[in-house]
């Protein structure tokens, strides 16, 4: 991807969701869950974006937050120019065409009561009606073929399908209206490594063929790699850095990154047994109480006073790369 | 590991071309539920009740209010006709029987039908929205709970005077309660379920969402605690009845039947044994169905 245009479609702008729970105790005070506590990025046409992040550290909470399935707490969710945060339900049913969901849970994200046509055509019934129902099977027999299902299997029932075939019935639903942004929230993860391997490639087909936009949320590292140009590191709700996937991969700046990098496998022997390792220590601290100054001070090898006194800004290093380190430069 | 295989080899081994038809989880459940023998022949044997309430006047010579001077208060003879013999006013007892049978059956049924429009209704919203909707609408449940029961039936008789249509709407009236709290909970649990959040990102509205995706996954611990609340119903109508609060005659109900025989039981058995086998069978037979459908829609609990 070299020509990224120049007007973004997704513009996020210190987004935060936070959730109230109620108090320890009869008397306790409400406490905060800062799940997402300041995000910007950006998003062009095309481009697949992809959010890593260990589990609980926001990500799929931020997913939603951008879809406003999860009403964000402050900030900023620009969409095609217009910020739709805090619009009412009835205005965002017609963005929500362009806007879909993919899930991790292939079966848990099907109605086990609805047919798979029916459950491929709710969108079209929902926002085209004025389809007719023949046109609107036709489509959805030719969004069946186009990700890989027969279209004879129209008329069964989720628990008939496996789970890679469920997963291709949720991309169908997801794309039978051409939306513009797709929503992956770990899409592959809850898959066998040969299905993964499979629907990642008709998610970039999709993608090439449709111009389809995509937020690809997941852990997994490699995944990421392959299918997203550009790589966001989230940890605790936070931004720890946000570049190109080449140079993520090749020099990462943040210590959070480096240490998720250094975990991924290296296929080669030789250099698996010669890389640098950076091993955290300790779990992910409780989002309710995060850690003063930098959030990945309790885990972070390099740790120094300032970090627990002072947030670390993001500072942009390149045309593309964002790191938010007190100490990125002198590792 | 991610080579450049296209992803349509599905497609090119197609099959024949005509729609393959899908099992569905309800027919799944309908063939679990026939190999039950128990709950199979309770089916039959209510069949058999209901077809004999429903063409009573086919089967029996006498009239439900038609006095016999000759046979007052006589057992079973089948010489004369009455095969379950003569109630106190010489009227025949089996065709009483299947009268009452239709008063009963109807109650249970329509009394239930009311519960199970309002209660899986009220419910699904309450539990659906949730928050302060959710709680204003079951502290109100709360409240119709606390209130006594059979004040409640006389204070409507009071007002409105007896006919069986209050029956219907004060036993309707009272068992929806349960049913909206059942649906509730079920809803609480669908509504995380990441389908209903997928027909939510794609901008289906709630009332939609409510009646296309959640009530259709929690009909079936509704339809087993329907077939427990029918002979609830028909207990509780026949209670009614015995305290002198049901149908008025010359129409009956096993109830009633049963609140007759029982103040000659010494001296007519048969007023009190022969409705009271009806009433029986019919409760067993419902609850025996309750069970197979409850481990014909979960097998996983059984
Ligand atoms: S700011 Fe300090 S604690 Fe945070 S990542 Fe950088 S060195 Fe580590």
């Amino acid at each position: 991807m070299n020509a990224i245009p120049e007007t973004p479609l997704l513009s996020v702008r210190d987004l935060r969701v936070h959730f109230s729970l109620p108090g320890k105790g009869l008397f306790g005070k409400p406490r905060t869950l800062k799940a997402v506590d300041g995000v910007d990025f950006d998003l062009f046409p095309g481009e697949t974006l992809g959010i890593v992040g260990e589990s609980g550290c926001g990500k799929s909470t931020l997913g939603r937050a951008i879809l406003q399935l999860i009403p964000p707490t402050a900030g900023q969710v620009v969409w095609l120019g217009k910020d739709i945060v805090g619009t009412r339900d009835r205005d965002l049913q017609p963005l929500r065409r362009d806007l879909q969901i993919i899930f991790q849970d292939p079966l848990a994200s099907l109605n086990p009561r609805m047919t798979i046509g029916e459950i491929i055509a709710e969108p079209l019934v929902t926002h085209k009606a004025d389809l007719g129902k023949a046109e609107i099977r036709n489509r959805v027999k030719t969004m069946m073929a186009r990700v890989g299902l027969l279209p004879q299997m129209i008329n069964r029932y989720p628990h008939e399908f496996s789970g890679g075939q469920c997963q291709r019935i949720g991309i169908a639903r997801a794309m039978i209206l051409e939306p513009k942004l797709i929503v992956c929230d770990e899409p592959v993860s809850a898959l066998d490594v040969s299905i993964q391997a499979q629907i990642v490639n008709l998610l970039q087909d999709l993608q090439r063929d449709f111009g389809l936009s995509m937020l690809f949320i997941s852990h997994d590292l490699s995944v990421v790699r392959h299918i997203c140009q550009r790589i966001l590191v989230l940890y605790l709700g936070n931004v720890m850095e946000l570049a190109d996937r080449d140079t993520i991969y090749a020099a990462p700046k943040h210590p959070y990154t480096k240490a998720l990098i250094s975990a991924v496998p290296i296929p080669d022997p030789e250099l698996e047994r010669s890389k640098e390792r950076i091993v955290l220590k300790g779990d992910l601290p409780s989002p309710i109480n995060p850690p003063s100054g930098c959030v990945f001070r309790t885990r972070c090898p390099f740790a120094k006073e300032k970090c627990a006194t002072d947030i670390p800004m993001i500072e942009t290093l390149g045309p593309s790369h964002q790191v938010a380190c007190h100490f990125h430069g002198r590792m | 590991m991610f080579n450049k295989s296209r992803n349509a080899t599905a497609l090119e081994k197609s099959g024949p071309v005509e729609e393959f038809e899908g099992r569905s989880l309800w027919h799944d459940a309908r063939i679990r539920l026939f190999r039950n023998k128990a709950a199979v022949g309770s089916m039959i044997i209510l069949a058999i009740i209901a077809l004999m309430a429903i063409f009573a006047p086919m089967l029996s010579p006498f009239e439900y209010d038609e006095i016999d001077w000759g046979y007052i208060q006589e057992g079973p003879n089948w010489e004369n006709g009455h095969i379950f013999g003569t109630d106190g006013n010489g009227r025949d007892l089996f065709i009483r029987i299947l009268y009452g049978a239709r008063v009963s059956l109807a109650v249970g049924l329509l009394a239930t039908a009311v519960s199970l429009v309002i209660g899986v209704t009220y419910g699904a919203i309450a539990g659906y929205f949730g928050g302060r909707i959710d709680n204003i609408m079951m502290r109100f449940v709360d409240v119709m709970y606390s209130l006594p029961f059979m004040f409640f039936v006389i204070m409507l008789m009071v007002v409105f005077g007896r006919n069986i249509f209050l029956i219907f709407v004060a036993l309707g009236a009272v068992e929806w309660l349960t049913m909206a709290r059942i649906v509730r909970g079920q809803t609480l649990s669908i509504r995380r379920r990441e389908f209903i959040e997928a027909a939510h990102a794609t901008g289906v509205s709630s009332f939609k969402i409510i009646f296309r995706h959640v009530i259709p996954n929690v009909l079936g611990p509704v339809i087993v605690y329907m077939t427990l609340t029918i002979p609830q119903v028909i207990l509780t109508e026949s209670f009614l009845s015995f305290l002198g609060l049901g149908v008025q005659e010359p129409l009956t109900s096993w109830g009633v039947l049963i609140s007759e025989g029982a103040k000659v039981i010494e001296a007519s058995t048969w007023m009190l044994v022969y409705p009271a086998i009806f009433l029986a069978l019919t409760l067993f037979c419902f609850n025996f169905i309750g069970d197979g459908l409850r481990d014909a829609l979960d097998p996983k609990d059984r």
